[in-house]
């Protein structure tokens, strides 16, 4: 039955060493995917290539199916496991700063590391800026006080708002994340570039 | 030539579906033992709360955002999923690079510019991005990635902000990638 950490199946320090054999899985997957190249990630804003679109929604979905059936076979119990608290304002503009970070720097946080740790040097300053932009917050954190706690929803689903099962709410996704990946298709044939 | 094309498929990246469901597959491993999903940017705020700590230990407690964060951290801001997991991330990045034939040092740019101007916009960019998952709480990874997995409202919200903005401003930035 899980998540096992949350039920104290397991300890907090299996649950660490867990968590860095997790992050092998997922920087090899990353690499593996071209996620360590900026112009790869930079590919999905200009048609060129849209591994990014085609490897996240993937992801998202396949983990939300098998969310949802381990769910119904009883395997783990989603009350326990994290779901992202939504505050409104911070999400949408914090998301605004994080897409202009990503088109300006070509990374996202994740990838940048994946990209520092096969040498790409564009990849270590990125996270050199990570690190600014993290420090610049904490010590500025009182200009974005109210910004950042403002318009507290709780942790509300999507399916939940729009008024829809979960099940229903996936399979549109599914079918949603389908139609994209025919547009890609067909974006990468249109404007094709060399592998980067 | 036998062996050319052998290491020329060796170096070429993942089918991306194929990819996708194996990072799925990490993910939902993620939910199933610690009950949440991958994150990158909260291992680099652990790493500046430790630092902010060790230069001033009363710096932390002015701080009201780091404070609160070490009240949730016992011990060290360090002792966290997240800094495990992206140990593992330079591990497993590193492996795939090796057995692939990626690892060098350079900087990747678009021909049309300089690896200085790409250094320049790299800093920026991460500026930004580590300002905006702050606010955000959390990056592609943490909040986009793993909430639309367990269907967050905000994980959606936050992954349509991200990408709707940088394709709006693709079109400013097009000589540094095309």
């Amino acid at each position: 039955m899980g998540p096992l950490a949350p039920y104290e199946l397991i300890s907090e320090n299996t649950n660490f060493l867990l968590a860095f054999f997790i992050g092998i899985g997922f920087g090899f997957i990353l690499e593996s995917s071209g996620f360590s190249s900026s112009r790869k990630l930079a590919g999905i804003f200009y048609g060129y290539d849209t591994v990014v679109l085609k490897v996240f929604f993937t992801g998202a979905i396949t983990c939300m199916i098998g969310l949802l059936l381990m769910s119904l076979f009883g395997w783990i119990d989603l009350d326990l496991v994290y779901v992202n608290p939504t505050y409104l304002t911070s999400a949408i503009v914090g998301g605004v700063i994080m897409g202009a970070g990503f088109i300006i720097g070509g990374f996202c946080p994740g990838t940048s590391f994946c990209g520092a740790a096969i040498g790409k040097i564009d990849a270590m300053v990125f996270i050199g800026g990570l690190f600014i932009g993290v420090y610049g917050f904490a010590f500025t954190y009182g200009l974005w006080e109210k910004l950042f706690m403002a318009k507290y929803l709780g942790e509300p689903k999507v399916s939940d708002s729009l008024g829809l099962s979960d099940g229903l709410f996936g399979l549109m996704l599914i079918l949603a994340a389908l139609g994209m990946f025919y547009v890609a298709e067909w974006a990468e044939k249109k404007w094709p570039r060399p592998e980067y | 030539m036998n062996d050319n094309s052998k290491t020329e498929r060796s170096r070429r990246y993942l089918n991306p579906y194929v990819g996708g469901v194996l990072l799925g597959l990490v993910l939902l491993a993620a939910n199933f033992i610690a009950g949440r999903g991958l994150g990158a940017s909260g291992a680099v705020k652990s790493v500046v709360a430790t630092t902010i700590q060790a230069v001033d230990k009363d710096a932390v407690n002015t701080m009201p955002f780091m404070a609160e964060y070490a009240q949730s951290h016992t011990g060290s801001p360090m002792r966290s999923w997240l800094v495990f997991e992206m140990m593992g991330v330079l591990v497993g990045g590193f492996l795939s690079g090796a057995l692939a034939g990626r690892l060098k040092l350079k900087v990747e740019h678009s021909p049309k510019i300089t690896s200085r101007r790409r250094l320049v916009f790299a800093l920026a960019g991460g500026t930004l991005f580590g300002l905006g998952s702050q606010l955000g709480r959390g990056c592609t990874s943490g909040s986009a990635l793993s909430g639309m997995a367990v269907l967050s409202l905000g994980g959606f919200i936050t992954m349509m902000a991200i990408f709707g903005t940088a394709f709006a401003l693709a079109y400013f930035f097009r000589r540094n990638w095309i």
